[in-house]
């Protein structure tokens, strides 16, 4: 799929004329809001927590060369296949040749976000495989050829019933008269048919929340269980990891596991934790015979001593995304790639280039809840501004929007030239306003006005006069009513 | 394909130090760290006595819609398992890893119960494996894989029981480490597992049994 970031603005003006995914997108403060806040005043030390892991992750992050090196060594000597993937295409290339040369038709595919980003699915099936989503969100948008809207909760733009219609459309043995109409008669017909599909797998890819340099292990974190069906049962597993996944010992991978479930969906710990070393011994009696390993740069290196450098910190939690007003908003698909909200504002620049994605750093509010909620303490906002200024700075962006900041830049450079027009807007509105409060239109605004009321300025003259007018009474800077 | 390992690591070091290697104090400090795998904070919760850390650990894993049945000694598993099937009104039958710790228990004490051990096959209904740990700080079991523990059975049978001895329940993951550590190298497999398998990914409505297990049943033993 092609990201369509540079449509954002068509997208989101779309998406908020779609009632359908308003309603799907309401579920989301109950479900997520709430549980992350219970999870988090249940643990005390979740604040130090986020400081100790912040840490790690920048120690990991300053010495990746070497612990990428530690842990292929230690991956390689316990029997894993370790390969190496400049971009997404060669990471695909890879794969399939894996696929290939054990003449594999069915591929079970754990959720893995980085195997969105390469495009494995449609390699795959361009070279006639048929690899196959098992979880349940991933699975639903594959059938509706969809790029996932969230990065935990792939599905989440969907109601039920645009569930339901997929599966009628799918499942061809499926008689039409099968009630599907509630969550578990869905996920009962999806369990069905996928554990056929499980059984009949010949190489199972998953994704992998971490890679520990100390054990050569890769690590799998779900609630469902489809990544470990989907990697116990083929002969080959196959694990696609980005390089700002290696972390430097088990102890390290336990101390973000306690921020991760607590982050994404409010759980103490996701149901299953999965640490994979090698494939299979001579005497288990199960597991994959060959484990491969395929670590993608695919941009990351590039972002190392740049400002958006503490992107690489992301473990794809999503709570940003969820605490998110423009992402509730607008969804996930207007942002027209595979990392949406705050995190994809911050990293999909880097990633994917400023001229596909410029508009995603400008849909914030720069409220600040991402920052304040993400587990490695990224900080968000700090990083769209600086993208907000490369953009500017490359001539992105509609000329009225241009020429706005440039104008009001010129303006706020010539202080008395600002304070006069201050004066002069606040009299017209006022004026405008005509005693009422409120404007239902306004010159130059109606980009405002037609969705909502304008307030009116309020007595007491411009900001600029009403803070010398405070700092005088206060008895100047610093005084007591200074910070009020 | 060298090539692209040696471009990655290039693109790192111009990133991070402008193309240097690093030197042989970064290096020392980076296996310096990963001999010692130091512990960072762990959560007070867990600073109980051992009566405590169980309790604790029930709790955590009911909540967790787990179920916990609990024995004097080895000799009451049998019961607690067949209790179990019959009280979800499933067939007598059920398989069991290959561990003599499950082997040899006595299960000729309960006649209509198949027995089979070994990895799960399709169909199987009900797994019964062993734990290596309970981690009393979320309710979460480790398992792992070996010759006496397929992975299969946590994943594939529809109903997940597991034995954990009372002396296996530690506080804190690292605790739990440091019992695997202690065993040699890595295992393929480590599971963690907290509860029965669930998604939320229709309307975010949380549905228990979604590909795994859609039930998990912890038989805890007090004594040997
Ligand atoms: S940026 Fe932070 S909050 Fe957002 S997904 Fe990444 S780790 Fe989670």
């Amino acid at each position: 799929m092609q990201p369509t970031s540079h449509a954002f603005v068509e997208n989101a003006r779309d998406a908020l004329a779609n009632p359908k995914l308003h309603r799907a997108l309401l579920n989301m403060k109950a479900g997520f809001q709430g549980k992350r806040a219970k999870a988090v005043a249940g643990l005390p030390e979740f604040e130090q927590l986020r400081e100790r892991a912040k840490a790690v992750k920048d120690h990991t992050l300053a010495h990746l060369d070497t612990y990428l090196e530690r842990f292929e060594a230690k991956a390689t000597a316990s029997g894993a296949q370790v390969h190496w993937a400049r971009t997404g295409e060669e990471a695909c290339d890879i794969i399939h040749g894996i696929c290939q040369r054990r003449g594999a038709q069915t591929v079970t595919k754990g959720k893995s976000m980085v195997a969105e980003e390469i495009g494995l699915n449609a390699y795959l099936e361009a070279r006639g495989l048929n690899p196959v989503e098992t979880d349940l969100g991933e699975y639903i948008i594959q059938l509706r050829h969809e790029l996932p809207s969230h990065i935990i909760a792939p599905a989440i733009h969907l109601n039920k019933e645009e569930v339901a219609d997929a599966f009628y459309d799918a499942h061809k043995d499926l008689p039409p008269d099968r009630p599907l109409s509630e969550p578990r008669e869905l996920l009962e017909e999806a369990r069905g048919v996928l554990r056929r599909i499980f059984l009949a797998s010949e190489v199972g890819i998953t994704g992998a929340n971490f890679m520990i340099a100390e054990t050569g292990t890769t690590v799998i974190v779900t609630n469902e269980g489809n990544g470990d069906l989907t990697q116990v049962l083929p002969k080959v597993h196959v694990a696609v990891a980005s390089i700002d996944k290696v972390i430097p010992t088990l102890e390290d991978a336990t101390l973000i596991l306690r921020l991760l479930a607590r982050s994404a969906t409010g759980q103490e710990q996701s149901t299953y934790t999965t640490f994979s070393t090698g494939p299979r011994r001579h005497d288990d009696p199960d597991g994959p015979e060959e484990f491969h390993i395929v670590i993608v740069d695919n941009g990351r290196s590039a972002l190392l001593g740049t400002e958006a450098q503490e992107t690489l910190r992301c473990i794809r939690c999503g709570a940003c995304i969820n605490h998110c007003p423009i992402y509730a908003a607008v969804g996930g698909h207007s942002y027209g790639w595979v990392v949406p909200g705050p995190i994809g504002a911050a990293l999909d620049p880097g990633l994917i280039g400023l001229a596909e994605a410029h508009h995603l750093p400008n849909a914030s509010s720069f409220c600040g809840r991402c920052e304040s909620v993400c587990p490695m303490k990224i900080p968000l906002p700090s990083i769209m501004r600086h993208w907000r200024n490369a953009g500017f700075e490359a001539g992105l962006g509609a000329p009225s929007f241009r020429y706005g900041i440039r104008g009001w830049a010129w303006a706020a450079r010539r202080p008395w030239l600002y304070r006069v027009g201050a004066r002069l807007g606040r009299w017209s509105l006022r004026l405008l306003a005509r005693g009422k409060g409120r404007l239902t239109a306004a010159p130059l605004a109606n980009g405002w006005t037609k969705w909502r009321d304008l307030p009116a300025p309020q007595a007491g003259g411009t900001f600029h006069d009403q803070w010398r007018a405070r700092q005088r009474g206060a008895g100047g800077p610093g005084g007591a009513g200074a910070g009020a | 394909m060298n090539r692209a390992r040696r471009d990655i690591l290039d693109g790192i070091r111009r990133g991070l130090r402008g193309g240097r290697a690093p030197d042989p104090e970064m290096l020392a400090a980076v296996d310096e760290r990963l001999a010692r795998h130091p512990r960072d904070l762990i959560p007070a919760r867990v600073d109980l006595p051992p009566d405590r850390l169980v309790t604790l650990f029930m709790e955590k894993a009911e909540a967790m819609a787990a179920t916990v049945g609990r024995v004097a000694d080895v000799s009451g598993i049998p019961g607690d398992i067949a209790a179990y099937l019959a009280g979800h009104n499933l067939p007598p039958e059920i398989k069991i890893a290959p561990d003599p710790a499950l082997t040899g228990l006595p299960w000729e004490s309960r006649p209509t119960l198949t027995v089979k051990s070994g990895a799960a096959q399709d169909g199987d209904v009900v797994g019964v494996a062993m734990a290596l740990a309970g981690i009393a700080e979320t309710g979460t079991l480790m398992l792992h894989s070996g010759r006496h523990g397929p992975t299969t059975l946590n994943f594939l049978p529809d109903n997940h029981i597991v034995v954990l001895r009372r002396s296996a329940i530690v506080g804190p993951y690292e605790d739990a480490w440091d019992r695997v550590r202690a065993a040699g190298a890595l295992p393929r497999t480590v599971n963690l597992i907290t509860g029965p398998s669930r998604t939320g990914d229709i309307e975010q409505t949380i549905q228990l049994g979604a590909h795994g297990p859609r039930r998990l049943h912890i038989v805890l033993v007090d004594g040997d």
